[in-house]
């Protein structure tokens, strides 16, 4: 029974937190821009949040550079589980144009696990939530 | 009593992660160091790898709200070095997505200021605005934020007479809808309260702390690289520099909401007077050993770019210097001495929107060690309630 609630919540309810580990603001905006009037995923329950306390889906943008390696870990641990990461852009897949520089590592796969990725650079909205929608139906299935 | 508050570097929305420490005593803040790193992807050293035309991608991924500044930055400075003569359509065209770049920029920070004050019906309001103007360069360039429209010599598409009638109508429901911005003032005086005297910078601060943009030209110093050095075809748009008296973040408000109007004007301006011809230029591929500085208007001030080359197909050295560094002494000043909870506002007023997330802020009191974790939603329930009692903002007026 409360499991079943639990589930229910968590699919009707996904909390995000959004995380830059070195993105060109670019991946970020359009996260934003998916919160407001035009996209609005607040009617899907979705909700931006402060703290990786409180999240359930780390959103996360950018190339992990080496700065924020450490920092993005943290981050990671602080989430509690069940805890998903999405990959917003090319360079959280990969690394985008960056690849190959000094203070690159790559991916965020590189550091932490990764549930879903969502292709663009920028990703448009619409993308944003197609990604949060198949990551919705994976919890399901 | 002095101690020390470490802010960042995670912010959950928006910005680059940058980390502030601030020194206070008691609500007051005494001294700020910005410590900056977490963003930094190794750029410059990477354009030394790739082409000319390659480099184009990657300065306009540099920033994602400015995308267009860098290119353009970079783009003139690399048709001087090759001594190419862009069409006169072509400048047109780039200096259009410039201004409608602007436009996006400057309502997209309406909202910001709009969200750490408080204001989160004006925040979506504007963002739903900042759409019709994504639409619009979606449809020139093909692209919302990165537009890949610039190519050295010129620009690679052009406009037809369709996407002209559709700029020209966004523009009078845009122009319709900043009217609302302009009354804002008189309509909700809590909101020119809360922003009245916070952040304050005098006019030889900003001119000695080599402040840019509107943070420069809300302390009264009407400077616009636009009309003090023109590139593109500025010299030939009718425009005003944007100026504020009063020093504040109502004063960088304000110039933000002038130039959103006079945006408009040269956005008309250009449409009504786009010259025929072609659009580029073919660039060759190697540039003569030379060096260049090339200056732009970004939204956010004057950005820098110098461009060294070698006589090959790759820069020598690319250095660019973006205007939220040159605002970062700036921004020191203001925080001292102002309230803690005023932090996410003053930095939110020089556009690197770096505080329009909450994050966590924690407090250390140095006289029993505790620590406290302060989240920045709870930092500005605060603020509201700090700048309730404060008389001088009361007396503040809406100048528009």
């Amino acid at each position: 029974m409360l499991t079943k609630l639990t589930q229910w919540s968590r699919l009707k309810s996904p909390w995000i937190l959004h995380l830059n580990t070195g993105a060109c603001n670019a991946c970020d905006i359009e996260v934003v821009a998916a919160l407001t009037p035009r996209f609005d995923v607040e009617r899907f329950g979705i909700l931006l949040k402060a703290t990786p306390r409180h999240a359930d889906v780390i959103v996360c943008t950018g190339p992990a550079t080496r700065q924020m390696k450490d920092r993005l870990i943290r981050i990671y641990e602080q989430t509690p589980d069940p805890k998903f990461v999405i990959a917003v852009g090319a360079c959280a897949m990969s690394g985008c144009v960056y690849r190959g520089a000094y203070n690159v590592i790559g991916g965020i796969d590189q550091v932490i696990p990764v549930d879903v990725y969502v292709p663009g650079c920028p990703v448009r909205p619409d993308a944003v939530i197609d990604g949060v929608v198949k990551l919705l139906n994976k919890l399901k299935g | 009593m002095k101690f020390q508050i470490p802010i960042g570097p995670q912010h959950p929305a928006l910005k680059e992660p940058i980390s502030l420490r601030m020194t206070v005593e008691g609500e007051i803040i005494r001294d700020a160091d910005i410590r900056l790193g977490y963003n930094h992807r190794g750029l410059e050293k990477l354009a030394e790898q790739k082409t000319w035309i390659q480099n184009i991608y990657l300065t306009e991924r540099i920033c994602g709200i400015c995308s267009h500044s860098h290119t353009t930055c970079y783009v003139q400075g690399v048709e001087k070095l090759m001594e190419l003569e862009p069409p006169k359509r072509g400048l047109y065209i780039r200096t259009l997505v410039a201004e409608l770049e602007r436009v996006h920029s400057h309502l997209l920070w309406l909202g910001v200021a709009g969200h750490e004050a408080g204001f989160d019906s004006f925040f979506m309001y504007t963002w739903r605005d900042r759409e019709i103007v994504m639409d619009i360069l979606e449809i020139i360039t093909g692209n919302r934020v990165h537009y890949g429209i610039n190519t050295i010599g010129g620009v690679r598409r052009d406009l037809d007479e369709q996407q002209i009638k559709h700029i020209l109508d966004s523009l009078s429901v845009l122009r319709q809808r900043s009217e609302y911005y302009k009354h804002l003032g008189t309509n909700e005086p809590s909101f020119v309260a809360r922003l009245a005297g916070v952040g304050y910078l005098s006019r030889e601060d900003a001119i000695a702390l080599c402040a840019v943009g509107p943070t420069l030209r809300a302390s009264g110093v009407p400077m616009d690289v636009r009309k003090d050095d023109p590139y593109a075809v500025y010299d030939e748009v009718p425009f005003e520099v944007c100026t504020a008296e009063t020093g504040d973040v109502l004063g960088r408000t304000v110039v933000r909401i002038k130039e959103l109007f006079q945006c408009y004007n040269i956005i008309e301006y250009l449409l009504k007077n786009l010259p025929s011809g072609p659009v580029a230029v073919r660039a060759p591929r190697r540039a003569k050993p030379n060096e260049v500085v090339s200056r732009y208007e970004a939204p956010r001030g004057e950005n820098i770019h110098y461009i060294k080359s070698n006589g090959t197909d790759k820069p020598e050295r690319l250095k660019v210097r973006a205007p939220t560094l040159g605002n970062y002494a700036a921004t020191i000043k203001m925080l001292k001495n102002g309230f803690i909870a005023d932090v996410p506002l003053i930095f939110a007023a020089i556009d690197p929107c770096i505080c329009c997330a909450e994050r966590a802020v924690s407090l250390v009191d140095a006289r029993t060690g505790q620590e406290k974790i302060i989240v920045m939603n709870d930092l500005k329930r605060l603020s509201r309630r700090l700048s309730a009692g404060n008389i001088r903002k009361r007396e503040a007026e809406w100048p528009l």
